[in-house]
């Protein structure tokens, strides 16, 4: 009995894996109809915030030259525009259950890359984009409700997605097709 | 001094094994629970980078994975050693890609269709050329929803 059992385990060891996969989602923007016409209305300057990287793996953030580890705090404080300076994103008064009528910000963050650059680079800054986003939905979360984002129930975590839209768009390539 | 002297053989008594089965089968159902069964076998080098906000992938029938990394030694005599994309068994090219994903779509049942996931598994050293070629033609295939796996760590120490 013990050995037909400690087959059964020795097989199951070895074709098993325990690791669960974890990972940062994303949705893709679906391809755009050439036959309806383009939305026109382009986006307030003031409200994008531009991150490049290129080849070298260098990091520009509207135009300057960013060091990795103060990206989390731009973003945060350009997401965020506590005094309402001119040159950061607008407010848009909008309403929101469980809010009502808030000013929310109209930021969105438009990341580019060039063909160049490191796989690994390219997830980091993204990580840090995502990680200043999830910040200040979780400070917002723990303010109104006293819980933590990740234990809210639906229908508030949308209400706090609302607030803090901030779209993360990966710009469209420079060069497309299939051929390397 | 008869009394020190010991009597009869050193006989120990055998150790009772009838529960043994028991405790193995408990370890054995054990595994079966924590463990998912290995689909594929990955035939390229895949580091994967590292990340603060991973999420867990939770339903992992509704997933498709694309490896893109570095062929293995055994595999680059005939594939060569620049990265190249491995989906299910066999390495591919960006334009088989389109056929995949129809093809897992094909797998899943009707209301799951639309949460279809692909997961993206990437050599952290892989330009980034050819991870935007793979995410155009996932564009092209309508499958949107993508997770790039990492391995979640405290901090991102260095940016290699």
């Amino acid at each position: 009995m013990a050995d037909i059992a400690f087959l059964l385990l020795i097989f199951f060891l070895a074709a098993t894996t325990m690791d669960s996969d974890t990972g940062l989602m994303r949705q893709l923007p679906a391809i755009p109809d050439p036959n309806v016409p383009q939305d026109v209305n382009k986006i307030n300057d003031r409200n994008i915030l531009e991150v490049k990287v290129n080849k070298d793996n260098l990091l520009l953030v509207e135009g300057q030259l960013t060091e990795f580890n103060q990206l989390r705090e731009i973003a945060h404080d350009f997401i965020l525009n506590e005094n309402d300076e001119p040159n950061m994103p607008e407010k848009e008064v909008v309403n929101i259950p469980f809010f009502g009528n808030v000013a929310v910000t109209k930021a969105v963050i438009s990341l580019q890359n060039d063909i160049g650059t490191k796989y690994g680079v390219y997830i980091a800054v993204q990580n840090e984009l995502i990680a200043a986003r999830a910040q200040l939905r979780d400070n917002l979360s723990r303010q109104e409700f006293g819980i933590p984002y990740e234990k809210l129930d639906e229908d508030r975590r949308g209400a706090i997605d609302d607030f803090f839209k901030v779209p993360i768009s990966e710009a469209e390539p420079k060069r497309i097709g299939g051929d390397q | 001094m008869a009394k020190f002297i010991k009597t009869g053989g050193k006989s120990v008594k055998a150790l009772n094994t009838s529960s043994l089965p028991d405790i193995v089968f408990m370890i054995l159902f054990f595994f079966m629970a924590v463990t998912t069964m290995r689909e594929t076998e990955v035939m390229v080098t895949v580091r994967i980078p590292d990340a603060t906000e991973g999420k867990v992938l939770e339903k992992k029938n509704l997933a498709s994975f694309i490896y893109i990394g570095e062929p293995l030694e055994a595999f680059q005599a005939l594939y060569g050693s620049e990265p190249k994309i491995q989906l299910n068994d066999s390495f591919k090219e960006i334009a088989d890609i389109q056929d995949f994903i129809a093809q897992e779509r094909e797998q899943l049942s009707e209301a799951d269709k639309t949460k279809m996931l692909v997961v993206l598994k990437i050599d952290r050293d892989t330009k980034m050329g050819v991870v935007t070629d793979v995410k155009q033609a996932l564009r092209r295939a309508s499958a949107l929803k993508i997770m790039y796996a990492n391995s979640n760590v405290d901090k991102i120490t260095t940016l290699y």
